[in-house]
């Protein structure tokens, strides 16, 4: 199990050095003159260049610029921005909301979603399996953006009035983010919802079910423990890399309800020009999805002993 | 006297898109305490389903039992309600199945499912019920079995899983077993090492034993009668001596006919010719009749009664008789 | 992985793991005989299901809006008239007027094309890199499978949204205005780099399968060159899963595209798309929410279509219910 651990770890080294590297050069290598329009309309002074330089390593060759500033994010330190604002303050300040956004999301998700294909599931065909069959399918089509202004519109102040949907700026309350969690995860919760329904109709007639009812097992308990364990190992690991996917998704749905999370940051960073806001936040948010998908590794392994004693 | 199982006259039909099939037509048996009952015939004869319907574990739909009554100590369980059903169920009559890894599940201990039945059924505390299952594992004969009882069902070899199984099913102390193809994906050697337990625990328990196999090898060692089906019949019911000497049916014939002997090495090998029939289309008359050696007219016409070759031996040929006394 | 989850083309992961069971569907048999009855059996069976021909049908339609727009209306989309400003929905303009004037009805029209363009385009692209590196990787030996592997999670680590941000903003100053086919071009571009992993994986796992038949063993055995196995052999086993994948995955795109346009950085003016549509409309929702809501159902409508149409052809050709 540990060498298992190991071997996932020392893959991932190289893909999360890969992607980090990509983006970095996309943010500092590809654009010509990073200084544009930094100064309004004239160029910059000279001091400003060679200072700004010095700091950001610019006259040294890509990789080595790369190395460096990964080697400052490995410490902590993810750099100033040119105006000298504190990279890793603004994230602690933004990232605490996203990770709110991203928990409420996933709670939601794993309850409905589990709760409607546990029933489809059981039981297919009849009214409610239509009814999930139907709304999943357009909860997985509509564009979360859509999916965000339209219960907006209809559940929010101009409508039903069911949501408060101004979010207080920098500190939300887990009430105010249910809307929003609730559209940024409806896309996966009709995903969750599906697989939970697929993965419990095709266990139902596996044999080991059939021994537990020729046991004389409850039907409770054939279903509840036996039936249910088994067919919500993919669902759970499914909601596992979910967590960091809806981190990084988070942009479209801060974008509607107005919240400042870092989404509202990497904007602010392209709009400013402000390069090393945006990698420091990419970074970060690649740094714990690779992190999310080996917990989910492990988690498959505990869930399901076959591969846990292979 | 009545037999601790009677399956009387069961019918059963699958109602599927493509038709219905009739799985069961009329089949009947009985088994008693400390008897062992071979249940033989190839793919699709019916004798798992038979078994199945026994233990009420069939998938209705598309499953249908119209007809026939089952009966354990005398109680139809057809018409028992569902609770008194589920109380037999490992109790009563409990059941193994052909292949272990996919019959056990594959997150729980073997231990924790031994001893699921003991806690939830007999109300035992879970030290006891452990206890309980480690002296089930000895019993089976798997080696070390205090640790072994906290493994995972993957972690077994072939026929140690069998061996759990058996355990598994002997936990509530039933009163018959039905072992539907316990040692079709065994090796040779652990086949044989497979019947002997089961053997051994059968006399020991005084345990009715239904062996469900397409196996003539296995049945001859064990077996003290034998039901042989064929699409959804007993076709043929003896004593294992009476059917291996002198076999009453033409079925049973072609299948002794067909088994390799050493003996007779050089010589061709006798098959019997075509297939078994679609169960959605079983040919009029006597369902054997396409492949049958011996068929004339109104075989093909005719469904045939089950004569009477002597107490408690029957075959279903219009000509038993004579099939018999050829032997 | 790449999880274009909460960024609207999130159902690509779903069409992704419904192709799971095809990858194993084997029909490419020794004799000619064989494939043709998979495919036929399942055109037999779509024909005959109602979700099936209404989705066509919605694809159909949308198909020729995109190709022939002055069927559907007589209005000029690009003629502002600033005294309609935000009129509602009425008989002469059944969608109403934008923030310029514009009909929307008539932009809905036209900007089917781009927004179909994008979708199509992104998908060709994404299958085709991604079935060429996925069948080298299935097929070639271990270590350039697995550099091929670690290469396709390099990409699938970055999340879409943020990726497409990255990549749009960097080639795309935010003062420019590039040009319509420059733009397309990128996001055609982006969408594809972001996502091409996925359908590599699908190509790579049907070729794994594909690869353990005893008859392509048997190919090998008899000298046939890697080419031959591959075109002969590999490609008709894997086709199932990818179609499946391509007819889901174009309306994904299309909600992509749409999603892009929202945050500012996709498609812009002046091209018409939905997702333009969508973007100019943003400021303006709580005073004219038809400004938003008849692209966005246009969107919806045709993502809706081929989602539906990607899960009947894979139910039809699903090896389990046969």
């Amino acid at each position: 199990m540990g060498r298992y651990v190991l071997r996932r770890l020392l893959q991932l080294i190289p893909v999360f050095l890969g992607t980090t590297f990509i983006i970095y050069a996309l943010v500092w290598a590809i654009p010509q003159d990073p200084f544009a329009g930094k100064c309004g309309q004239r160029a910059c002074p000279e001091s400003y260049v060679a200072a700004m330089s010095e700091k950001f390593h610019f006259d040294d060759p890509l990789p080595l610029q790369y190395l460096k500033y990964m080697g400052n994010i490995l410490t902590g330190d993810f750099g100033d921005t040119f105006s000298g604002v504190s990279v890793g303050e603004q994230i602690g300040a933004a990232y605490p909301t996203t990770v709110k956004l991203a928990v409420v999301a996933l709670l939601i998700e794993a309850l409905i979603g589990v709760t409607a294909g546990v029933l489809t599931g059981l039981r297919k065909q009849g009214f409610l399996d239509n009814l999930v069959l139907v709304s999943t399918l357009f909860l997985i089509s509509l564009p979360v953006f859509v999916t965000g202004f339209v219960l907006r519109l209809y559940l929010g102040p101009q409508g039903l009035d069911l949501f408060d949907v101004g979010v207080d700026a920098t500190d939300p309350t887990f009430g105010q983010l249910i809307l929003p969690g609730f559209v940024l995860g409806s896309t996966s919760m009709a995903y969750v919802a599906r697989l939970t329904r697929s993965s419990i109709a095709e266990n139902r007639h596996a044999d080991y079910v059939r021994t537990a009812i020729a046991k004389g097992q409850p039907t409770r308990r054939v279903v509840g423990v036996h039936l249910l364990r088994n067919s919500l190992i993919p669902v759970i690991t499914f909601l596992g890399t979910d967590l960091g996917s809806l981190m990084g998704g988070a942009v479209v749905t801060e974008g509607v309800f107005n919240i400042n999370g870092i989404g509202g940051l990497i904007f602010r960073g392209i709009q400013e020009k402000e390069g090393i806001t945006v990698t420091g936040v990419v970074t970060m948010l690649v740094l714990v999805y690779l992190l999310m998908s080996l917990v989910v590794d492990l988690l498959y392994a505990v869930l399901d002993p076959r591969i846990r004693y292979e | 006297m009545t037999a601790l199982l009677e399956v009387e006259d069961l019918h059963v039909e699958f109602r599927t898109r493509d038709g219905v099939a009739k799985v069961l037509n009329g089949v009947g048996y009985h088994v008693d305490a400390g008897e062992t009952l071979a249940v033989l015939g190839e793919s699709g004869s019916g004798k798992s389903v038979t078994a199945q319907t026994i233990m009420g574990i069939l998938d209705t739909p598309p499953a249908f039992v119209t007809k026939g009554a089952i009966r354990f100590h005398g109680e139809d369980l057809l018409t028992a309600s569902d609770d008194r059903r589920r109380d037999v169920r490992g109790d009563g009559i409990a059941m193994i199945f052909q292949d272990a890894l996919s019959a056990l599940n594959p997150v729980f201990t073997v231990g924790f499912q031994i001893e699921e039945q003991l806690r939830i059924r007999r109300g035992m505390s879970r030290k006891d019920a452990r206890a309980r299952a480690v002296e089930l594992l000895d019993l089976v004969k798997i080696p070390n079995a205090a640790n072994r009882v906290r493994e995972y069902p993957h972690q077994f070899s072939g026929g140690m899983r069998q061996r759990a199984m058996i355990a598994m099913s002997l936990a509530l102390d039933p009163e018959m077993l039905i072992a539907d193809e316990p040692t079709t994906a065994l090796d040779v050697t652990v086949q044989a090492q497979i019947m002997d337990l089961l053997r051994e625990i059968q006399v020991e328990r005084e345990m009715g034993l239904i062996l469900i196999t397409h196996d003539l090898g296995v049945v001859a060692d064990v077996a003290d009668r034998i039901a042989v089906m064929y699409a959804g019949r007993i076709i043929e019911h003896a004593d294992v001596f009476q059917l291996f000497r002198a076999p009453g049916h033409p079925y049973t014939e072609s299948l002794l006919e067909s088994l390799p002997r050493l003996d007779l090495k050089g010589q061709e090998l006798k098959t019997i010719k075509g297939l078994p029939p679609s169960l959605t289309n079983i040919p009029p008359g006597c369902p054997f009749h396409p492949r049958c050696p011996r068929a004339v007219d109104v075989c093909r016409t005719d469904v045939p009664a089950n004569h009477r070759l002597g107490l408690d031996r029957t075959s279903a040929c219009h000509f038993a008789e004579e099939v018999v006394s050829r032997g | 992985m790449s999880d274009p989850g909460a960024g609207g083309a999130g159902l690509e992961r779903a069409a992704a793991a419904a192709v799971g069971d095809l990858g194993r569907v084997d029909d490419s048999a020794q004799r000619q005989g064989k494939p043709r009855s998979l495919w036929s059996d399942a055109w037999g069976e779509l024909r005959r299901k109602p979700t099936f021909i209404v989705s066509l049908v919605i694809i159909l339609v949308v198909v020729v809006m995109a190709a022939f727009p002055s069927l559907f209306t007589s209005v000029d989309p690009r003629a502002a008239n600033l005294d309609n400003y935000l009129k509602k929905p009425s008989a002469d303009a059944w969608f109403g007027y934008d923030v310029q004037g514009y009909d929307v009805y008539a932009r809905a029209i036209y900007g089917a094309r781009a927004s179909l363009l994008v979708g199509l385009f992104s998908t060709i692209l994404t299958v085709l890199v991604g079935s060429v590196v996925g069948i080298f990787a299935g097929y070639a030996k271990t270590w350039i499978d697995s550099l091929l592997s670690r290469v396709g999670d390099i990409f699938a680590g970055v999340p879409f949204v943020l990726g497409a941000i990255v990549i749009l903003t960097t080639f795309n100053s935010p003062t420019e205005n590039p040009s319509a086919v420059r733009i397309i071009t990128q996001v055609v571009l982006s969408i594809a780099a972001l996502s091409w992993p996925v359908s590599m994986r699908i190509m790579r796992s049907a070729t794994l399968v594909a690869k353990q038949q005893d008859y392509v063993k048997a190919a090998r055995g008899l000298g046939a060159s890697p080419l031959r196995i591959v075109f002969r052999h590999l490609l008709p086993n894997t086709v199932a899963p990818v179609l499946v994948y391509a007819t889901i995955a174009l309306g994904a795109f299309i909600g992509a595209e749409a999603t892009l346009a929202f945050l500012g950085i996709g498609l812009r003016p002046p091209v018409v798309s939905w997702g333009v549509m969508i973007s100019e409309s943003r400021d303006y929702f709580q005073a004219a929410p038809h400004m938003l809501l008849f692209p966005a159902g246009f969107v919806t409508i045709t993502v809706l279509a081929f989602v539906v149409l990607g899960d009947a052809v894979r139910d039809a050709l699903d090896p389990k219910s046969r």
